[in-house]
């Protein structure tokens, strides 16, 4: 079901497939099952899917995927505008709202 | 069953390691509702180290937590009649996921802690069992080669952990997933609601002025008289923004949360614009102010979802936020003419 899908071709999840090794650790860490094993590589079912969490590239030894990962968050990306840095949450608890 | 012991003046020492029940007990879960309504969220931790859960042995298997009590409360809760361990790692206090993508639940952090705690000596298996979702922090791999424990990525959800030990280290498909239902939004609404409460009031204090703008001058009684239809619209709106757009946030086909917000503030100018009368200069005016507030807060609520990519949110901010302080201006000028003509 696709109830909860977010805008449509912007996320910057790429699979070099010649580096893929089938080994199956993106379809395991992914939470929104963008990934799936078949004839001993990996496949994107739906890239649209991806969230850019980053953690099939950090999770991937033969470097085969990449994704500039960060926080999916306005309020992050406000704070980074009117502070002059990337996006950030701010957690640490300085700031009024911490995000997540 | 664990004896009961109170978490929070636990200190995890490796020579006598503490025991924590899992069940939880009442202050448990009243911290947890302080939690929820935004009371000293950041200051809601477990001191890291190694826990007992029951009476692991050398073969018992280890399950890694972050130190926010509700992330340690939430996989405690899930391991009775388990007998593991628990090494709780500093996530300053920070829930898995949002750690992990900060960096504070990663890789090095793990490593580590497996060290401090001494794990080697303390299990004579070689693997640990990781939340999923902080695979977004930690690279299994690496932290295989620098502490020889294979990290074995447990479900989304610590209500599952117990069936995926049984199956042998396997998860469903659906284990696998985060979900968002309505109840899950609806825990993350207080705190948002909260968020922008300085921005509500400074708005409400400055149309309660306007109200009173006529074109001989301000006429306090006019004010008084004319300041309830802005001051419900622009509440209305901040609510539906927070509450209503996100809890039905799939039932609204647009993408961007900023048109689902702004959807919701146009039902309710509608609705309220028939409920009361205005004059129609009154009620664009409000209109678009409340566009502007209820497609600002559901904007912030990507924040809290567990979908959005930050690419999206960057591209859709490109035209939301243009056009919220368009809306908000335009409506301010429009709600001012109305009053002095």
């Amino acid at each position: 079901m696709k109830t909860m899908q977010y805008l449509k071709n912007v996320v910057t999840l790429k699979l070099n497939s010649d580096l893929c090794t089938g080994c199956g650790m993106c379809a395991v860490v992914c939470p929104h099952a963008v990934f799936e094993i078949n004839k001993g590589k990996a496949h994107i079912i739906d890239i649209n899917d991806c969230m850019e969490c980053g953690a099939c590239a950090l999770n991937c030894r033969f470097d085969a995927i990449t994704v500039k990962s960060g926080v999916g968050c306005a309020a992050g990306i406000l704070n980074g505008i009117l502070n002059g840095t990337e996006p950030s949450c701010d957690c640490s608890g300085e700031s009024e709202k911490s995000c997540c | 069953m664990a004896t009961l012991v109170n978490v929070q003046s636990l200190r995890p020492v490796s020579v006598t390691t503490p025991t924590v029940s899992s069940e939880l007990e009442l202050s448990d879960l009243l911290g947890a509702l302080k939690v929820r309504l935004g009371i000293n969220r950041n200051n809601y931790t477990v001191t890291p180290g190694l826990y007992k859960v029951g009476k692991p042995d050398s073969q018992s298997d280890v399950l890694v937590s972050a130190n926010y009590k509700l992330s340690f409360d939430v996989l405690r809760k899930n391991l009775d009649s388990l007998n593991v361990w628990m090494l709780v790692i500093d996530t300053k206090g920070v829930n898995v996921w949002c750690a992990a993508g900060k960096g504070n639940f990663g890789t090095d952090n793990v490593v580590r802690s497996i060290k401090k705690a001494s794990l080697e000596h303390i299990v004579k298996h070689r693997r640990i069992i990781l939340p999923q979702l902080s695979a977004s922090g930690v690279a299994a791999h690496k932290v295989k080669e620098q502490t020889g424990f294979k990290v074995i990525f447990g479900p989304v959800q610590a209500r599952d952990i117990k069936s995926f030990i049984e199956a042998g280290y396997k998860a469903t498909p659906e284990m696998r997933k985060i979900a968002f239902p309505m109840v899950e939004r609806a825990k993350l609404i207080p705190v948002d609601f909260m968020y922008a409460i300085y921005k509500l009031l400074l708005i409400l204090c400055g149309f309660f002025i306007f109200s009173g703008l006529d074109k001989t001058g301000f006429l306090f009684a006019k004010m008084l008289e004319t300041c309830l239809y802005p001051l419900i619209n622009i509440v209305g709106a901040y609510i539906v923004g927070i509450v209503v757009a996100t809890l039905f946030l799939p039932w609204v086909p647009f993408r961007a949360f900023a048109l689902k917000g702004a959807f919701w503030g146009l039902v309710l100018t509608i609705l309220l614009y028939f409920l009361i009368e205005v004059p129609y200069m009154e009620g664009i005016s409000i209109g678009l102010v409340n566009i502007s507030i209820a497609s600002f807060m559901t904007m912030n609520f990507t924040g809290s979802s567990t979908y959005t990519s930050l690419s999206g949110v960057q591209k859709e901010m490109k035209w939301a936020v243009p056009f919220q302080i368009g809306c908000m201006a335009l409506g301010i000028i429009l709600f001012i003419i109305s009053k002095l003509v």
